[in-house]
């Protein structure tokens, strides 16, 4: 299938309309029973039947038809839809969405969908009571009926009028693909090319159009559903719709309007089928009468009243049409005027930034070396507008964490009817915001998370009625900005991790020695070794090949830590933490030896000098300093990366904080705050501790940027190995110190 | 298979340099590599070190707003480090990984010149009498009667091999 633009936007917009679909039959099967809802859903079908037909999807156009036309006849009925019909429409919704990808992705045919697609649909219809194929509102389904079909009950003849404005190819739209789309909703049985706006040749733009047709149309649909059709090149064309048995006056208005010859419009109106030739005689003659008679001609719509065409059921579908539209330019107006940006042209324009910013610090630099007190200040006025610039561009980027977590609402449903269990789904915090790209990589994570939450954390329901818990169980999903970072939990109100079982299962694989002193944190944290589970806990889920481990490492992966609270009996709650951004970040330069750090700066909490003295030295070599009147465990950079230091006269400690922990980094110089554009670094240096990434400086030189969650874990195990004299070095180079 | 023949029959870059080398010096050798790899020629500058790498690691320098890590080949290869003078030269490699390409700077001695061998000139790697680990070789070229040792760049810049080598050494 060749690339189509406009075919990507379908895809999009579908996959979009899809989604708030879910949302909106959820929200039906726990018995919501706003009519609101349902004129929703409605318009979301039918704006994917349009798009479809435009296209020419026949599959989806048909499929989606009968979704739709159930969905018309529930909202006539003003009834809610039930729980049951919800389900069923889910499972449509699903499938439409399977439809798409098949027909855009263009691998194999649909018809391998189509049994079940059928199969849905007998049962949606089977559940509503509502019948697709008769009735007045929805038209059959017989696109392969030829031309010349007799015509069934219910159908009717329309004429169909439509001149295209010059504009409408370039405006993306296809005369042919409205014509296609008509012939879904019955059978052409005439139609006439009108081509008499063709320029000469030397005058002729290739770009534009210059046709209309006459159509001659049989189908059982009214003239809303007609004009729909034409929903998209509204503004953009001419457009007449006449019943075949309307008032001789109206055709009469009809060719009067239009701006082709009189006789040549008639002509081709006899020969479309919709005038017989002794009509277009009474015509031309009303149409010679009216002239004569001076005065103008009754506007159209008091002849329609006077003929008797307007019927009741077309006034009642034109006020629905109105309110329809005028709840969804409400809908509009709430989310603001926004507009639709490809997220590749975003990231690019950050990277410029990170570049601009780098370029920014160079000339910050050779000002401030020049010496020249107005290139100074002009550099430093530029520094912080490519500061303001770098923070609005930073969130262009920024998306609501909601539209992940409403995903989940499916997620549970779905698990919570294969395990039997009763669950119901919390969500807080969903207007937090955070970078467009992390959302992408913990989306994997959470979905493995919450599905553990429900099959192991949450007990069967006979358990919990003899635990004493409410029967059905609670998944929450959190978010919000802590310190610089944005956190995520994911509880439950179930059993809690059983760490006698984990303990004993980290001794068993020689992960721990038996008898080691470990905090309750410490054991929750074996289970993301790799290949970690205890018996117990291997259901369906262990089989998938992803474990904790998976992801804890896409966690890494994205900057972030995960830990694991739990507390026996009351549940559990997995507390990711993930930076803001992967772009830019402030950070702080410090100096060791030769080399320079950057630590992000939303993690400093302060900055302690400190003068050598004997006490400290001592402090240092145990890895703890007493600040504040609390104990401090410390790191000494230099020893750790093993730098070569000079004897510098006084060292300063920087107090960093992540996680609720607290660590003190012993460094020789303090050199401030910068924008760091933090750089990938290769893949040969993915297994690497304590360093988090790179940046490059204005010097041109890089840096290394601190991982201060790796650091404080290092810390730790310091902490343990100094307590422990069974195991006196993890780390010689410190214990040389 | 068939497809592989193909693609080796028809090099996606320009034939006409296939048989081109770049020569460089590691203390008193010699060696050459395909002028295809060779993405450019840095003056040498001390690369930002990397801490608890091998030494083979000489750590990260900035080209143009990438990153890459500088690999010290003469340590690589197993000799000994020498100290830079004017004649060092970083030298920004290219190579192919699992289809994927990795670039790096790779520390030389000197660079010599461009030389174009013909495949005709080229040797197999010979069994025994290497100093070097021959599948970091890929042939023996000629050249005035003189013989110069070609570089199998992808295996000698291995990304997985040198990547446990530093996993090793860092933990």
């Amino acid at each position: 299938m060749t690339h189509d633009p406009a075919l990507d936007t379908f895809v999009n917009e579908s996959a979009e309309l899809l989604s708030s679909v879910e949302a909106l039959l959820l929200r039906c099967e726990s018995g919501a029973a706003d009519p609101e809802i349902v004129n929703e859903l409605f318009r979301a079908f039918h704006t994917i039947k349009g798009s479809a037909g435009l296209f020419g999807l026949d599959p989806i156009v048909k499929f989606t038809h009968v979704v739709e036309s159930v969905l018309d006849q529930t909202r006539a009925g003003r009834g809610p839809i039930s729980a049951a019909a919800a389900a069923i429409l889910l499972e449509c919704s699903d499938h439409i969405g399977s439809l798409i990808r098949k027909a855009t992705t263009g691998s194999g045919d649909s018809g391998a969908l189509q049994p079940a697609g059928d199969d849905l649909l007998e049962r949606l219809t089977a559940e509503t009571g509502f019948k697709v194929t008769a009735g007045k509102s929805a038209a059959p389904q017989t696109p392969g009926a030829g031309p010349g079909a007799v015509v069934a009950a219910g159908e009717k003849c329309w004429h169909i009028s439509v001149r295209f404005n010059e504009g409408v190819l370039k405006n993306g739209m296809d005369p042919l693909s409205f014509i296609r789309y008509l012939g879904t909703l019955g059978s052409i049985d005439g139609l006439q090319l009108v081509d008499d706006a063709l320029p000469p040749l030397e005058q002729f733009d290739p770009e534009c159009c210059y046709v209309g047709f006459e159509i001659n149309l049989k189908t059982a649909a009214d003239k809303t559903r007609i004009e729909a059709a034409f929903e998209f090149v509204r503004d953009d064309c001419n457009l007449t719709i006449l019943p075949q048995e309307a008032p001789m006056v109206d055709f009469v208005q009809l060719i009067r309007d239009l701006p082709e010859a009189d006789g040549r419009l008639g002509d081709l109106l006899i020969r479309c089928g919709s005038l017989t030739e002794k009509q277009l005689d009474e015509c031309l003659a009303l149409q010679a009468r009216l002239a004569d008679g001076g005065g103008e001609a009754p506007p159209i719509g008091q002849l329609l009243v006077e003929n008797g065409f307007v019927k009741s059921d077309v006034v009642d579908a034109a006020i629905q049409k109105q309110s329809d539209a005028r709840s969804s330019k409400l809908a509009r107006a709430k989310e603001g005027p926004t507009i639709r940006v490809d997220g590749g042209k975003l990231d690019q324009l950050i990277d410029w930034i990170g570049e601009l910013i780098i370029a920014g610090a160079a000339t910050g630099a050779a000002a401030r070396q020049a010496g020249l007190p107005v290139l100074l200040e002009s550099a430093q006025q530029m520094a912080r507008i490519v500061g303001e610039i770098r923070d609005q561009a930073l969130k262009l980027r920024m998306v609501q964490i909601g539209t992940t977590f409403s995903r989940f609402r499916r997620v549970v449903r779905d698990v919570s009817r294969e395990t039997g269990k009763n669950i119901s789904l919390q969500i807080n915090g969903a207007e937090t915001e955070l970078d467009r790209t992390l959302v992408e990589g913990i989306t994997d994570p959470l979905t493995h998370l919450v599905r553990n939450a429900i099959d192991h954390g949450i007990e069967s329901p006979e358990i919990r009625r003899e635990r004493g818990k409410p029967a059905v169980g609670m998944v929450r999903l959190n978010a919000y900005h802590d310190a610089g970072s944005v956190v995520i939990e994911v509880s439950d109100d179930g059993g809690g991790l059983k760490r006698s079982r984990i303990l004993a299962k980290a001794i068993e694989r020689g992960i721990v020695a038996a008898g080691e002193p470990l905090t309750d944190e410490q054991i929750n944290a074996f289970i993301f070794e790799p290949g970690f589970s205890t018996a117990a806990e291997v259901t369906n889920l262990s089989g998938r090949g992803v474990g904790m481990d998976v992801v804890k490492r896409n966690i890494t992966s994205l900057r972030g830590t995960v830990e694991v609270h739990s507390e026996e009996g009351q549940g559990t709650r997995v507390c990711i933490r993930l930076p803001l951004t992967l772009a830019i970040i402030d950070g702080f330069q410090v100096g060791v030896g030769d080399s320079q750090f950057i630590i992000p700066l939303g993690l400093v909490e302060e900055c302690v000098e400190i003068t050598p003295s004997v006490e400290f030295s001592q402090a240092a070599a145990s890895g703890h300093m007493s600040l504040h009147g609390s104990v401090l465990p410390l790191i000494q950079l230099g020893h750790m990366f093993e730098i070569r230091q000079k004897a510098v006269r006084r060292q300063s400690v920087v107090v960093v904080r992540s996680g609720g922990k607290r660590l003190g980094i012993v460094v020789d110089e303090l050199l401030g705050e910068l924008q760091a554009v933090i750089k990938p670094m290769s893949k040969l240096f993915s297994q690497l501790r304590g360093i988090g990434g790179s940046s490059v400086l204005g010097s041109g030189k890089v840096a290394l940027i601190l991982d201060v969650p790796g650091l404080l874990d290092h810390s730790l195990e310091l902490q343990r190995a100094v307590g422990d004299p069974r195991r006196p070095s993890v780390n010689h180079n410190f214990n040389a110190a | 298979m068939a497809l592989q023949t193909s693609l080796r029959a028809v090099p996606v870059r320009d034939r006409e340099d296939n048989d081109k080398y770049l020569t460089f010096a590691l203390g008193r050798e010699h060696f050459a590599l395909n002028i295809l790899c060779v993405r450019e020629i840095l003056e040498y500058e001390a690369p930002t070190d990397v801490p608890m790498m091998p030494n083979f690691v000489r750590g990260i320098v900035n080209l143009r707003g990438a990153v890459l890590p500088v690999i010290d080949l003469a340590v690589r290869f197993g000799r000994a480090a020498s100290a830079p003078t004017k004649k060092t030269c970083i030298v920004i490699i290219e190579t192919q990984a699992n289809g994927e390409p990795q670039v790096f700077g790779t520390v030389v001695d000197s660079v010599s010149e461009v030389l174009e061998i013909p495949a005709a000139e080229i040797e197999a790697v010979p069994d025994f009498g290497m100093s070097l680990r021959t599948d970091f070789v890929q042939g023996v070229g000629k050249v005035n009667n003189k013989f110069v040792v070609i570089l199998n760049v992808d295996a000698a810049l291995s990304m997985d091999e040198m990547t446990s080598l530093v996993t090793r050494t860092a933990h």
